[in-house]
C-alpha cells in the first residue's frame, strides 16, 4: 500500500518534529443518488497539525469528513490510523481510534445540560450517574484547554460559540486525537474566531489533529499548516505552508475560474421614496426591540442596515415584511400604509422578502424548486404547474441555480443554490412588480462563487430602479454594497453614513454602542 | 353523612389510579423515546381480556398478570414496527391499533362474557396498620400491584434522571440525530421502550381486570381509562412522579359521581362531573396532536416524528 506517493509533493515545510500521518484516507469514492459526492479523493492529517480541507458549498468537505469519523462508509478506497488499515463502521468505531467530528449542525440535546451532553453516548459511565464527579471531570478536560464552561448550564441557553465548545470539549472527553471540525467558523463572531483559534492552537500543541474545514480563504491562511482544495468531490490541489500562501490560488483551485469578491457600488441617480418609516416602535413582552425608528429607501438606492445579531435586525425585517404588527408608528411601501396590514398586503403592493432563514421561513423545503416559486405567485384554487414551468426553468438557468430541473426538492439544495432560489423567486415578481427588496444576510453561510452570484444579483435589482434594504451583519458586505448605511443598536438607529464614504472605525464603534 | 361511603370511594379512587398510574408510565417510556402510542386503550383491553383467561384457564393470578403483560409488550412492538421501522404516521398507527386491540378483545372475550374471575389479586394486611380508621383502608388496604405501580413511578424517576441509559433514552426522544451521531441505534432503543411501556400497559390493563372489575364488560371494562392515560402523561410534563399524583386526582375525578349519587348530592348534575376527566382528556390530547403544540407542553422534541439519518 503505497500511501507516501502524494505526500512527497508537499515538501518539507512542517516544522513539529513527529510529523507521523496520523489518519490518512486513500482513494476514497462515495456517492449519492445523482452525485459523485467523493471522487477517489486522497487525503491525510499528521499528528499536532491542522490540515485544512478548503471547498465551495457542495464540494464533498463533509462527505470526506463523515468517512473519515466513521459516519459514512465510503463505497471504494480506505482509511489507515497511524500506517494500520482500519475499517469504521460507525461513528462509534471511529471514536475508538480516536477520530471525533464537530458537525456543522451541532449534534447537542438543547435541553440537557452541558455534561450530560458531554458523556451522552460514552460507553465506560457506570449505569449509575454520579453528577457532581462528571461536573469535575468535565471542567477538568475543558480547562486544560483554554474551554471554560459551565457544567451545569442548559446548552440551549448557550451561544453558539459556547455550543461548539461544548462539542469540542465532548469530542476531547472522549479522548478524541483528530478533530473533525466542520465549518466551526461558519457561525462563530470575529472574536469567537480568534478564541477558536487559541483553542486550535492548544489542541495541536498538546499534539492533536485538526482537520479543519472551511470556505472562507482568509481564515484558512490563517490557522492550516497545509490546504487540500476539494472541487466537485475531487482533489484540484495541496497549498502548504502558513502566511506563505496565495488567496488568489487558493479562490481558483477551489472555484476554478478568476474571481471577483468585491462587487463595486453602482452609482447613478436614486427616485422617489419606496419604502418609508415613521417613528417604528416595537415591544415584545414589554422589552422595547425596536425604538423610534425612521428612514426612508429610494427607488434604485440600497440602504443597509449594520448591526451586531440581536440588536432588532430580524424585527426590524418582520415588521417590514408584515409578519409583526409595531407597538407604534407607520410603515408604507410606494406610499401604501402596511402597518397592521399583514403579509400579503404588503407583497401586493411590491415587497420581497429574504428572510435570514433560508429553508425554515424563505422555502418550504420538502417541496420542489417549482412549488416553492408558486408560493408567491397568483393565488388561484387550482395549481398551474404547467405554466409556469418554462419560467421555473429560466429562471434556473439566469440565476445559476444548480439543480435537476424545476422539480428539485428544495432541501436538497446548498446553501449557495437554496437562496438563489429564493431571490429567483422574490425578484422575479409575484402578485405585483417588486419595488422594495429587503434581504437578510444574503450570503451567511455561502462560498465565494455562490457569493459573488447573489451580490451581482441583488446589484442588478438595485440597478433595475428596485429599493433595497440590506440587513447584514457582515460589516464587510454592507460597505461594499450600499449607497447609505445605518447602524442598529438595541433597537435604534445610531448612526448613520453614506456608503463612500463611511469609517470602518466610527461604523464599528456605533455597532458596539459607543458612538 | 356516611363515613364508610367517603373511605370506600378513596380505596376505589386508588385503585383506579392504580391502573392510570402503570398505563401513564408505560406511555412515559415509549413517548420519552420519541414514540406517540396512542394505542393505549387498545393494547389496555386486549391485556385486560387475555389475563382474564390466562388467569380462568390456569388459575393463578399471577400467571394472568404475565401473560397480559406479554401481550401488551406484543401489541406495542407492532406499533414500533410500524412507527420505527416503516415510519408509518406514528397518529394513524396508533389509532388503528386502538380499533385492532378493541376487536381483538372482544373476540377473545366472547366466551368469557358473563363469566365472573374466579381468581382475584387480595388486599394484603399490614396488621393493624390497616385498621387505624379512614387511613388504614386507604393507605395499607392496597394489594401489592398498587405499591408495585408506586414503585415503578419512584424507579422510573430514578432511571431517567440519573442513569446512563435514563439519559440516552431523554435524549432519544429530544434529538434522535444526536443519538445517532454517538453510534448508538435510535431504531433499537425506540423499540426496546415501545415494548417496555406496552408491558407496563399490559400489567395495568390485567391488573383493572384481575383485581377490580367483577368481569369483562366488553369496552366498558376499561372505560376509556387509556385515553385518560394518555392525557396524564401530558398534565405530568413527561415525569414519572407527577403521575402518581395525577392518577390519584383522576381516580377520585372518576369516582365521585357514584360516591355523590351514593349519598345523593345532587346540586351538582353527576353526569357533568363523570364527563370532566374525559374533557381534560381531550383537551389535552388535541393539545397534544398539533406538532405545533408539543414543544410549549415540554413534549420530547422528536415526540411521533420518525427519524432517517440521511435526511437533509
Ligand atoms: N446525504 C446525502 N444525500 C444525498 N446527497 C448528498 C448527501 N450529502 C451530501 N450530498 C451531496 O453531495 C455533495 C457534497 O456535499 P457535502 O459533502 O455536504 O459538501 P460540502 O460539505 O463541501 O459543502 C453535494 O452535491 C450534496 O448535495
Ligand atoms: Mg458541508
Amino acid at each position: 500500500m503505497s500511501n507516501t506517493s502524494h505526500e512527497v509533493a508537499q515538501g518539507p515545510h512542517h516544522t513539529s518534529g513527529a510529523a507521523s500521518t496520523a489518519l490518512s484516507a486513500h482513494s476514497i469514492d462515495k456517492k449519492f443518488p445523482g452525485v459523485l459526492a467523493n471522487d477517489s479523493v486522497d487525503f491525510d492529517v499528521r499528528a499536532g497539525e491542522v490540515h485544512t480541507l478548503l471547498g465551495e458549498n457542495g464540494a464533498g468537505k463533509s462527505t470526506l469528513a463523515a468517512v473519515l469519523c466513521g459516519l459514512y462508509q465510503p463505497d471504494a478506497g480506505y482509511l489507515m490510523r497511524n500506517g494500520k488499515r482500519i475499517n469504521l463502521s460507525s461513528p462509534r468505531a471511529g471514536l475508538q481510534h480516536g477520530i471525533a467530528m464537530v458537525h456543522q449542525h451541532f449534534r447537542l440535546v438543547e435541553r440537557f445540560t452541558v455534561s450530560e451532553n458531554v458523556i451522552l453516548g460514552s460507553r465506560d459511565l457506570p449505569f449509575k450517574l454520579n453528577r457532581r464527579e462528571i461536573n469535575e471531570k468535565v471542567a477538568a478536560v475543558a480547562e486544560s484547554y483554554g474551554l471554560p464552561i459551565d457544567p451545569d448550564a442548559t446548552v440551549g441557553d448557550l451561544s453558539v460559540g459556547q455550543r461548539q465548545r461544548v462539542e469540542i470539549v465532548k469530542a476531547l472527553y472522549q479522548g478524541a486525537e483528530i478533530l473533525l471540525l466542520d465549518e466551526p467558523t461558519a457561525v462563530l463572531v470575529p472574536s469567537e474566531v480568534e478564541k477558536l483559534f487559541e483553542n486550535v492552537h492548544a489542541m495541536t500543541a498538546a499534539g492533536k489533529s485538526i482537520v479543519f474545514i472551511s470556505h472562507k480563504l482568509g481564515e484558512v491562511v490563517e490557522i492550516s499548516d497545509r490546504v487540500t482544495v476539494l472541487r466537485n468531490g475531487r482533489v484540484t490541489g495541496h497549498v502548504s505552508g502558513r502566511g506563505t500562501t496565495d488567496t488568489k490560488e487558493l479562490a481558483r483551485l477551489m472555484v476554478g475560474r478568476d474571481i471577483e469578491l468585491n462587487a463595486q457600488r453602482a452609482t447613478h441617480a436614486t427616485g422617489h421614496e419606496v419604502l418609508q418609516i415613521r417613528n417604528l416602535s416595537l415591544s415584545i413582552d414589554d422589552v422595547a426591540v425596536l425604538t423610534e425608528i425612521s428612514f426612508n429607501v429610494h427607488a434604485g438606492e440600497m440602504v443597509g442596515i449594520a448591526g451586531v445579531a440581536g440588536n432588532g435586525q430580524r424585527e426590524l425585517a418582520d415588521t417590514i415584511a408584515g409578519l409583526i404588527s409595531p407597538t407604534s408608528g407607520s410603515v408604507s411601501i410606494s406610499g401604501a400604509m402596511t402597518t397592521d396590514c399583514g403579509p400579503i398586503q404588503a407583497r401586493e403592493v411590491g415587497l420581497a422578502y429574504v428572510p435570514e432563514d433560508r429553508l425554515g421561513m424563505g422555502l418550504v423545503p420538502s417541496m420542489s424548486i417549482l412549488d416553492n416559486l408558486l408560493l408567491t405567485r397568483d393565488r388561484q384554487i387550482v395549481v398551474d404547474r404547467v405554466s409556469v414551468r418554462p419560467e421555473a426553468a429560466r429562471l434556473i438557468e439566469q440565476f445559476e441555480i444548480k439543480a435537476n430541473g424545476p422539480d428539485h426538492l428544495a432541501r436538497k439544495l446548498s446553501g449557495g443554490n437554496a437562496q438563489k432560489v429564493l431571490l429567483a423567486r422574490e425578484l422575479s415578481g409575484g402578485r405585483s412588480a417588486t419595488k422594495l427588496l429587503v434581504v437578510c444576510s444574503p450570503t451567511r453561510g455561502l462560498d465565494v462563487g455562490a457569493i459573488e452570484t447573489v451580490r451581482r444579483l441583488i446589484n442588478d435589482a438595485r440597478s433595475a430602479g428596485q429599493a433595497i434594504l440590506l440587513i447584514s451583519e457582515d460589516l464587510d458586505e454592507v460597505l461594499s454594497l450600499s449607497d447609505r448605511v445605518l447602524v442598529l443598536y438595541r433597537g435604534a438607529v445610531v448612526h448613520e453614513t453614506s456608503g463612500e464614504t463611511a469609517q470602518l472605525s466610527q461604523v464599528g464603534a456605533a455597532m458596539a454602542g459607543l458612538s | 353523612m356516611n363515613e364508610n361511603i367517603w373511605i370506600l370511594m378513596s380505596a376505589d379512587a386508588i385503585a383506579i389510579a392504580t391502573t392510570l398510574i402503570l398505563a401513564a408510565l408505560g406511555a412515559l417510556f415509549t413517548e420519552r423515546s420519541g414514540v406517540l402510542n396512542l394505542g393505549i386503550e387498545g393494547i389496555l383491553l386486549t391485556s385486560a381480556i387475555s389475563s382474564f383467561l390466562a388467569a380462568d384457564a390456569s388459575g393463578s393470578v399471577w400467571l394472568g398478570l404475565i401473560v397480559g403483560s406479554l401481550i401488551g409488550a406484543l401489541l406495542a412492538s407492532i406499533h414500533a414496527v410500524l412507527s420505527v421501522v416503516f415510519r408509518a404516521n406514528q397518529i394513524v398507527a396508533g389509532l388503528a391499533l386502538v380499533i385492532f386491540g378493541t376487536g381483538l378483545a372482544n373476540f377473545l372475550g366472547k366466551p368469557a362474557e358473563g363469566k365472573t374471575v374466579t381468581t382475584v389479586i387480595n388486599p394484603l394486611s399490614f396488621g393493624p396498620l390497616s385498621d387505624i380508621p379512614v387511613i388504614g383502608p386507604i393507605v395499607f388496604g392496597q394489594d401489592i400491584i398498587t405499591y408495585f405501580a408506586i414503585a415503578v413511578a419512584i424507579v422510573a424517576s430514578r432511571y431517567l434522571f440519573s442513569t446512563r441509559p435514563g439519559l440516552e433514552l431523554r435524549a432519544t426522544g429530544d434529538d434522535p440525530a444526536t443519538v445517532d451521531a454517538q453510534g448508538l441505534s435510535v431504531a433499537r432503543i425506540r423499540i426496546r421502550y415501545t415494548m417496555i411501556g406496552g408491558a407496563l400497559v399490559g400489567l395495568g390493563g390485567s391488573w383493572l381486570m384481575l383485581a377490580q372489575s367483577a368481569g369483562w364488560h366488553q369496552a366498558a371494562t376499561t372505560n376509556g381509562l387509556g385515553w385518560i392515560a394518555l392525557a396524564l402523561v401530558v398534565f405530568a410534563g413527561w415525569r414519572p412522579m407527577r403521575i402518581i399524583f395525577g392518577a390519584v386526582l383522576f381516580g377520585f375525578t372518576l369516582q365521585l359521581p357514584f360516591t355523590l349519587q351514593a349519598e345523593q348530592i345532587t346540586f351538582i348534575p353527576s353526569a357533568f362531573l363523570e364527563m370532566l376527566p374525559y374533557l381534560a382528556t381531550l383537551i389535552a390530547l388535541i393539545a397534544l396532536s398539533r406538532p405545533g403544540n408539543r414543544n410549549l407542553l415540554g413534549a420530547p422534541r422528536a415526540l411521533g416524528t420518525p427519524f432517517v439519518r440521511d435526511e437533509r
